[in-house]
């Protein structure tokens, strides 16, 4: 086991390294004076001396981006070139609220996802299956930008029942909250929903052809009590690793609905960034969200080897 | 069996073709018992004319701006109604397919272009190599794929190529982990091994036995990320980060209707409708095309 916990953790680490590469190479091939890039054009001499004496551009690359680790490891990531906040103070503003985002559509996903996939596997080739299998492939190919529209079209415009964007934050009023959140939630999760139910699906089918469960049958449990205590636990597992894979698409996702909702989190910080030509705050949060993504899916390797000891073997195995 | 005395009968040279027009039948049986799958595939292929013939088809200039036809919903002139500078919405349609394709087809070509060569040669060797192009699509992986793109076009500056171009770069490390995964498998095989106690090189092993093996399966992961690129280089113009209007593209238009959803809702109709059938008709084709390549089916 610990052996298996330092090779993923290494790997993990290596990656990490790999991404701050990336991201440092991406940022040198910005075309023009990397301080310029890193002060805004609105700098003035003094301001560059600063940037220019901070990551020490006149020294060698490599001694640049060991210099930009450096600091990036102690929280540095710099500072937004237009506000003059840094990085850092700008992410953990906006994060409450795309976290909030983000946890409450996977709520959702799962509250759709696990009952019909187990549905439909159960029930498998009947016309519940036939109706849950379409429904996911529609799940799978609606463009969420183009769904946010459609809400919006149908639920503010025409019938006026919800806010069709904005956020109120949730501590000053709970109810205002959630009924602007009630939108931006379903079209994030929708994708999650279809990817996560045809998972279900697909190792619940896999789960109830294997011995043990014919065993709990044939010893005259009943179907509920079989499918519930026994099929439902490992079926689950391989649910869990493509929630945590699917992180990323949920982070891009999250850009897109922030951005039909008018929801002032991560994901509108990014596109804002990218427009105003803000490159530390780019750079910083690439760093962030790619960093996020495989901290998550450690975290994901790790508990789910403790839950089933077997994982733990072959995950070492195939790493290799 | 009767059959087979008189199928021995039959001399070689007729024998070819009579075997071939069966397999081709024998295809077209298997295809034809997946009615959604073979639905998917024509949708695919009428989206595909629309492309290609997108001057002939549309019924006008997607560019011509009309100020007295502004924001008119549709009817019998404008079958799918005018937009905010009074632009036909169908011809913008049509011709924004053009783009999709282009964007969604050429950044798939750009992945594999890149990434299946890379994967045949670190699943071929293994060794150092190897380890490093695993290590760096781990790291590529990291970053979400529209988070990528974003951050790439954000170096690169907007436009229709620089987004195909990294929705490809994005795509990349799947097309090498997958082409590596499946000649970890292929090399161990049979006729793999017979190969090389005939003499052949790496470079011919490669070239004419493994990847034609693997040829299927690639061709299956393209029908499911070919759709996948379509809606990021929607995600990306509707962000404002891909084509860049007047140039009708899918997401651009949706940008635009946005501002216009009380007074011309049918700008946002069209175009989002066009995306889903397109994507919904490729998932179909896709999950279709990998039960009739699995041999297991037959």
């Amino acid at each position: 086991m610990l052996e298996y916990l330092i090779q993923r953790i290494a790997i993990s680490t290596v990656t990490l390294a790999m991404i701050s590469v990336i991201v440092f190479t991406g940022v040198r091939m910005i075309p023009g004076d990397p301080a310029r890039v890193l002060a805004g054009t609105e700098a003035d001499e003094a301001g560059l001396a600063d940037i220019r004496q901070k990551y020490g551009l006149n020294d060698p690359i490599p001694i640049q981006y060991l210099r930009w680790v450096g600091l990036a490891i102690r929280g540095d990531l710099g500072e937004s070139v237009r506000t003059r906040e840094t990085v850092t103070k700008t992410v953990a503003g906006k994060l409450p609220i795309t976290l909030e985002l983000a946890c409450l559509s996977i709520l959702v996903a799962l509250a759709i996802a696990i009952p019909v996939g187990v549905l439909s596997a159960v029930r498998r080739n009947t016309f519940w299956d036939y109706l849950a299998n379409a429904l996911s492939l529609c799940g799978l190919s609606v463009p969420s930008f183009w769904l946010g529209i459609m809400l919006i079209l149908f639920f503010s415009v025409r019938l006026g029942w919800l806010p069709a964007s904005g956020f109120v934050p949730f501590l000053q009023d709970p109810v205002a909250n959630l009924t602007r959140m009630l939108m931006p939630t379903f079209v994030l999760g929708t994708t999650l929903a279809a990817v996560l139910m045809r998972q279900t699906r697909n190792s619940m089918i896999e789960v109830m052809s294997a011995d043990y469960i014919r065993t709990a049958y044939s010893k005259g449990l009943a179907g509920r009590v079989v499918i519930f205590r026994h099929a439902i636990r490992n079926g689950l597992i391989p649910v869990v690793t493509i929630l945590g894979l699917q992180m990323g698409a949920l982070m891009g996702g999250a850009v897109v609905t922030e951005q039909i909702f008018v929801v002032p989190g991560f994901g509108r910080l990014i596109v804002e960034s990218v427009f105003t030509r803000d490159y530390p705050l780019v750079q910083g949060l690439v760093l962030i969200t790619a960093g996020a993504y495989v901290l998550i899916n450690l975290l994901v390797d790790v508990s789910y080897s403790l839950l089933n000891p077997r994982i733990r073997v072959k995950g070492a195995a195939s790493a290799q | 069996m009767p059959s087979d005395g008189s199928a021995l009968a039959v001399p070689i040279s007729e024998a070819g073709p009579a075997g071939q027009a069966t397999r081709l039948q024998l295809a077209w049986r298997r295809a034809a018992r997946r009615p959604p799958a073979l639905i998917g595939a024509m949708v695919v292929l009428l989206y595909l004319l629309l492309a290609l013939g997108a001057p002939w088809i549309a019924p006008d200039d997607p560019l011509r701006t009309d100020w007295s036809q502004t924001r008119k919903a549709p009817s019998a002139a404008h079958l799918f109604g005018t937009d905010d500078l009074g632009r036909d919405v169908l011809s913008r349609v049509v011709y924004g397919t053009r783009i999709s394709m282009q964007a969604g087809v050429f950044a798939i070509l750009l992945a594999m272009a890149i990434g299946v060569p890379a994967g045949l040669v670190a699943g071929f060797y293994r060794g150092a190599f190897d380890q490093l192009i695993m290590r760096l699509t781990d790291a590529w992986l990291s970053f979400p794929f529209l988070i990528l793109a974003i951050g790439l076009v954000t170096i690169l500056g907007p436009s229709l190529t620089n987004a195909t171009v990294a929705i490809g770069v994005g795509a990349t490390p799947t097309y090498i982990r997958l082409t590596r995964g499946l000649v970890l498998s292929t090399r161990e095989e049979e006729f793999v091994q017979g190969a090389r106690a005939l003499g052949a090189g790496d470079l011919r092993v490669m070239g004419r036995h493994i990847l034609p093996n693997i040829t299927s399966s690639l061709l299956v992961q393209a029908t499911v990320s070919i759709p996948a690129a379509i809606i990021a280089e929607a995600i990306l113009s509707f962000l404002g980060l891909g084509v860049q209007p007047p140039s009708p593209s899918w997401g651009t238009m949706l940008n635009a209707a946005q501002q216009f959803l009380e007074t011309a809702p049918w700008m946002a109709w069209w175009p989002g409708l066009a995306i889903f059938s397109l994507t919904l008709a490729f998932n179909l084709a896709g999950d279709g095309l990998r039960d009739w390549l699995d041999p297991k089916d037959y």
